[in-house]
């Protein structure tokens, strides 16, 4: 095993450890901010693929996450009130069952991610930078002025949504569950990083003019890479959503996208396990410095300008060392 | 319309320095909209210490131009050989820093800036329509600034300078102009303008901590529409975007009012032209992926 794997799996184990810790010592918020880290580290995993694999410098995933967190609260609210979503063509009626939810998440935020990126993947470099953004507050703003789901007040929900076997309204449950998907969701990338596809997606971010030489679209890569870690992130958003039992376009606004990219890079960008070790240290940070001072997002940005400007590959990158290094 | 035009011009402003700043240096710069709160607010302060409006608009072109520069000497420097996401990350940093230190200094609560008297009152335009002074002289100011830039960039040595540094970095240093100081006052005169764009508009709008990111957004999609680099694109994206954004918010709901019930139509009527100026942006990437003045 390498240096990293050996980080990875210490990585996990503190996420586990803790609220098994915090179980036994009687303290259910801290299985809450265990579990709030486990969904930040699956919105980072998903924007991952596309940052650190995929080389697209997305700065409007937060897009991705609310929409997961919308399709969450629309069809639970409309299970809540007992009121049909939509009567024609199709019945469709609300529901409090999670896996649906999720389904439903993924695929709403998939195929945003799929009109998103086809038009902002025409272009590169800072253009795409500022498009994705421009994409995001283009749904925010529509949140916020769009009345019939809460507009600016959000969503709330009463009763947590429903996972058949589990009583979600347990800290403890419902944190395994996240933990669950988010080891499934390393799983996935991982075999995706191993796969034909991924490392042809590698290949487009190292050198374009050469995959386009063996006969590979870097668009059609790129574009599939977009639409997975849109749809991942959607999935967190949803879960982030049901943690809350509240939505709001806060879950859309830029400064959300802009903190699923700290996580990956206070991790380490391109890693597998960067997200999750950057959720991990960001809700401590939140939550230590938090109590500190009222104003904590001035350490949070000079820590982030440190690590820019002097300690590239984040946590991980400083541990691990240059051994296994993505380029 | 002129409201449209007042918004567009005031965009102006904004996206002129954030597009200077990547046409020369090659750097996308996200606390440009933090440069813009820090203009607001030393206006603010100055005009509540002294009580003149013109004292106040130089302060805030100082105060911009000052953290513009410093920020250029401590960190910027350090960015513009690194890949855009560093450039990125770094300047969300400093809007963390920026937004929360204002907050520290200034309170979470709005300031007010008052429009001066000599312009509080209505003008009567040709035409006999009614229209605030004060808007009026921001669409004066802001057409003078786009002439002055104009004339600065076309026809002075600095504006020389500039271009030639737009188009070869190396060259330009190897003819023994200096780079470094160059690309400060390019940095800090980007500044300037955001800091008077956000004391300009802090009279009509209140001065409060992130009223910067909304406008800088904005700015992105005016720079992605005109092309970057492009001072001449920057102007009409942000005619362009200003007059849309005020004409969909106005005439969008009433469309939707021919052949819809009132309340559905106001909502998706606003709905609909908070969405505009990005379906704009959309269009225009289709047949136009570099912007309408932007270099393929």
């Amino acid at each position: 095993m390498t240096r990293e794997s050996w980080i990875n799996v210490a990585a996990l184990a503190v996420l586990l450890g803790v609220p098994l810790w915090a179980l036994m010592a009687d303290e259910p918020f801290i299985i809450t901010l265990a579990t709030r880290a486990a969904i930040f580290a699956l919105a980072g995993v998903g924007l991952n693929l596309a940052l650190g694999t995929g080389g697209l410098v997305s700065l409007g995933h937060a897009a991705f996450f609310g929409i997961g967190g919308y399709a969450m609260g629309i069809l639970a609210s409309h299970a809540q009130s007992y009121a049909l979503i939509m009567e024609a063509p199709f019945l469709i009626e609300g529901t409090k069952s999670m896996p649906v939810i999720w389904l439903v998440a993924m695929v709403t935020s998939a195929l945003a991610a799929l009109a998103i990126g086809a038009l902002s993947l025409r272009t590169s470099g800072v253009y795409f930078i500022m498009i994705t953004l421009a994409f995001g507050q283009m749904i925010y703003y529509f949140a916020i002025s769009w009345p019939a789901y809460g507009g600016e007040d959000g969503l709330s929900i009463y009763v947590r949504n429903e996972f058949p076997g589990l009583n979600t309204l347990v800290p403890m449950q419902f944190f395994c569950l996240c933990f669950a998907i988010l080891c499934l969701a390393l799983l996935l990338m991982n075999a995706i990083h191993k796969s034909a596809f991924g490392l042809a997606l590698s290949a487009a971010r190292q050198n374009e003019t050469r995959v386009l030489s063996v006969g590979m679209k870097p668009f059609h890569l790129r574009l599939v890479a977009f639409v997975i870690s849109g749809a991942v992130t959607g999935l967190a958003g949803a879960l982030f959503a049901d943690l809350n039992r509240f939505v709001s376009p806060t879950m859309l606004s830029w400064q959300m996208s802009g903190e699923i990219i700290i996580f990956i890079i206070i991790g380490g960008v391109g890693r597998l396990f960067g997200p999750v070790i950057g959720a991990m240290i960001f809700i401590l940070l939140e939550h230590t410095l938090g109590g500190l001072s009222e104003f904590w997002h001035v350490y949070l940005g000079a820590l982030l300008l440190g690590i820019v400007l002097f300690a590239k590959g984040g946590v991980i990158g400083a541990l691990a060392g240059r051994e296994k290094a993505h380029d | 319309m002129l409201n449209g035009l007042q918004f567009g011009v005031m965009l102006f402003l904004m996206s002129a320095g954030l597009t200077l700043v990547f046409g020369v240096m090659g750097l996308i710069n996200l606390a440009h909209g933090s440069l813009y709160m820090i203009g607001a607010f030393a206006a603010a302060a100055v005009a509540a210490a002294t009580g003149s409006f013109v004292l106040a608009l130089m302060a805030s072109l100082a105060a911009a131009a000052l953290a513009g520069a410093l920020i250029e000497l401590t960190i910027i420097r350090r960015l513009y050989d690194r890949d855009h996401l560093d450039q990125v990350l770094a300047t969300f940093a400093l809007i963390l820093i920026f937004s929360e230190g204002t907050r520290w200094m200034f309170g979470s609560f709005p300031l007010f800036l008052d429009v001066p008297p000599m312009l509080a009152g209505p003008v009567t335009l040709p035409g006999g329509i009614e229209y605030p002074a004060y808007r009026l002289s921001i669409i004066v100011i802001g057409l003078l600034v786009a002439v002055g830039m104009f004339a600065l960039i076309n026809r002075t040595r600095v504006g020389i300078r500039i271009r030639a540094g737009e188009a070869d970095r190396e060259m330009i240093a190897a003819l023994g102009v200096d780079i470094a100081k160059l690309y400060t006052f390019v940095f800090a005169l980007g500044a300037a303008l955001a800091g008077f764009a956000g004391a300009l508009v802090g009279a009509i709008q209140s001065v409060q901590v992130g009223m910067g990111e909304p406008v800088l957004i904005l700015a992105f999609v005016v720079i992605v529409i005109g092309g970057i680099g492009s001072i001449k694109g920057a102007f009409v994206g942000a005619l362009l975007v200003g007059i849309t954004d005020t004409m969909g918010r106005f005439l969008l709901p009433q469309i939707f009012a021919l052949f819809l019930e009132p309340s559905a139509a106001v909502s998706v009527g606003s709905a609909l032209a908070s969405m505009l100026i990005y379906i704009l942006m959309a269009g225009v990437l289709v047949f136009r992926p570099r912007g309408l003045y932007g270099v393929a």
